[in-house]
C-alpha cells in the first residue's frame, strides 16, 4: 500500500510537472525540435530544472543500502551500448518529431485532451507489443 | 522573458523540470527504481514481464493524467496542440512504442534518470533521439509538413 502510494504520488508530480512547464503541449516539443523554424527553447529548461533534484538524489542513493519503502534498489546497468539501444534512439526520435509527444506527455494528456492522446497512446501501444512479438 | 525567443516560458520549464526531477527522485529513493515512463507503461499493460511490480507501474501511470489534470484545473485550462491530422500521432505512437521499447527507455528514463547518473549508455541514447528529432523535424519543415 505504502509503495501504491509512493508511486501514485511520484506520477501525479511527474504528470503536473509535465502540464506546468509546457510539455503536454506538442507543439511547443515540436518547436524544441525545429531549429530552423522558431525555435522554442523551453524543453531545454524542463530537462534542466529536472537534472537538480534528480543529480542530488544520486548522491543520496550511492550512500544508501536501500530505498526507504521497499527492500532493495533495483537499477539498470549503465554501460551496454548496441544496436538496439542506437537503432530504437533513432525510431524513437523519429516519431517524437513527428508527432511532438514521448509517453509521459501522451499519457498526461489523455486527461486534458482525451480523443488525440487516445489516438497517439493507443499507437503507441500497438508499438510496444509490435517489438514484443517481434523480438 | 527571453526576447530572442518570445514563445519560451523558462520560468515554467524550470519549475516544471523541478517538479519532474523531484517525482523522478521519490520513485528512486523510495521505489529505488527508474521513472521510466516508457517502461513503465510497457508494465502496467502487461505488455512486458519484466521490471517494476505491475502495481507499482500501474500507480504511476495512473498518477501521470491524474497530476496533469490538477494543473490544468487550476491554471483554467493548459495548452495541448495536437497535430491537425490523426495520420502524425499514428505514425509518431508506433515509432515511440516500438523505438522506446527496443532502445530500452524515452525522455524521461534515458532523459531526466540517466543522464543525472552521468549513464554512458543513457548520454548516447539521449543524444541521438534527439539528433534524430531535430532530423525529422528539419526533414518535415523542409517538406512543407509543418
Amino acid at each position: 500500500m505504502k509503495q501504491f502510494l509512493v508511486a501514485l504520488l511520484a506520477g501525479a508530480l511527474f504528470g503536473a510537472g509535465l502540464a506546468f512547464s509546457g510539455m503536454a503541449d506538442p507543439a511547443r516539443v515540436q518547436g524544441f525540435l525545429d531549429l530552423f523554424g522558431h525555435w522554442d527553447p523551453t524543453l531545454a529548461f524542463v530537462m534542466g530544472g529536472a537534472m537538480i533534484p534528480m543529480a542530488v538524489a544520486w548522491l543520496i542513493q550511492r550512500r544508501l543500502d536501500k530505498p526507504f519503502a521497499d527492500a532493495h534498489f533495483s537499477l539498470p546497468g549503465t554501460s551496454l551500448i548496441d544496436r538496439k539501444l542506437v537503432i530504437g534512439a533513432i525510431l524513437f526520435g523519429t516519431g517524437w518529431g513527428i508527432s511532438g509527444l514521448c509517453p509521459g506527455p501522451g499519457l498526461a494528456d489523455l486527461a486534458i485532451n482525451p480523443l488525440p492522446a487516445l489516438a497517439f497512446v493507443i499507437a503507441l501501444l500497438a508499438g510496444m507489443i509490435m517489438h514484443r512479438v517481434t523480438s | 522573458m527571453l526576447s530572442a525567443f518570445p514563445h519560451a516560458m523558462p520560468v515554467e520549464g524550470l519549475i516544471g523540470g523541478l517538479m519532474i526531477g523531484v517525482a523522478a527522485a521519490l520513485m528512486l529513493l523510495g521505489l529505488g527504481r527508474i521513472a521510466g515512463v516508457s517502461g513503465l507503461a510497457a508494465r502496467a499493460t502487461g505488455i512486458a514481464d519484466g521490471g517494476a511490480p505491475r502495481g507499482i507501474a500501474l500507480a504511476f501511470v495512473i498518477g501521470l493524467p491524474l497530476g496533469a489534470l490538477i494543473i490544468s484545473s487550476l491554471a483554467g485550462g493548459i495548452e495541448t496542440r495536437f497535430p491537425p491530422s490523426i495520420i502524425p500521432l499514428l505514425i509518431g505512437g508506433l515509432l515511440v512504442g516500438y523505438g522506446t521499447r527496443l532502445g530500452s527507455g524515452c525522455t524521461s528514463g534515458h532523459g531526466v534518470c540517466g543522464m543525472s547518473r552521468l549513464s554512458p549508455r543513457s548520454l548516447i541514447a539521449t543524444a541521438i533521439f534527439m539528433a534524430s528529432g531535430f532530423v525529422t523535424v528539419a526533414l518535415m519543415r523542409a517538406g512543407g509538413l509543418l
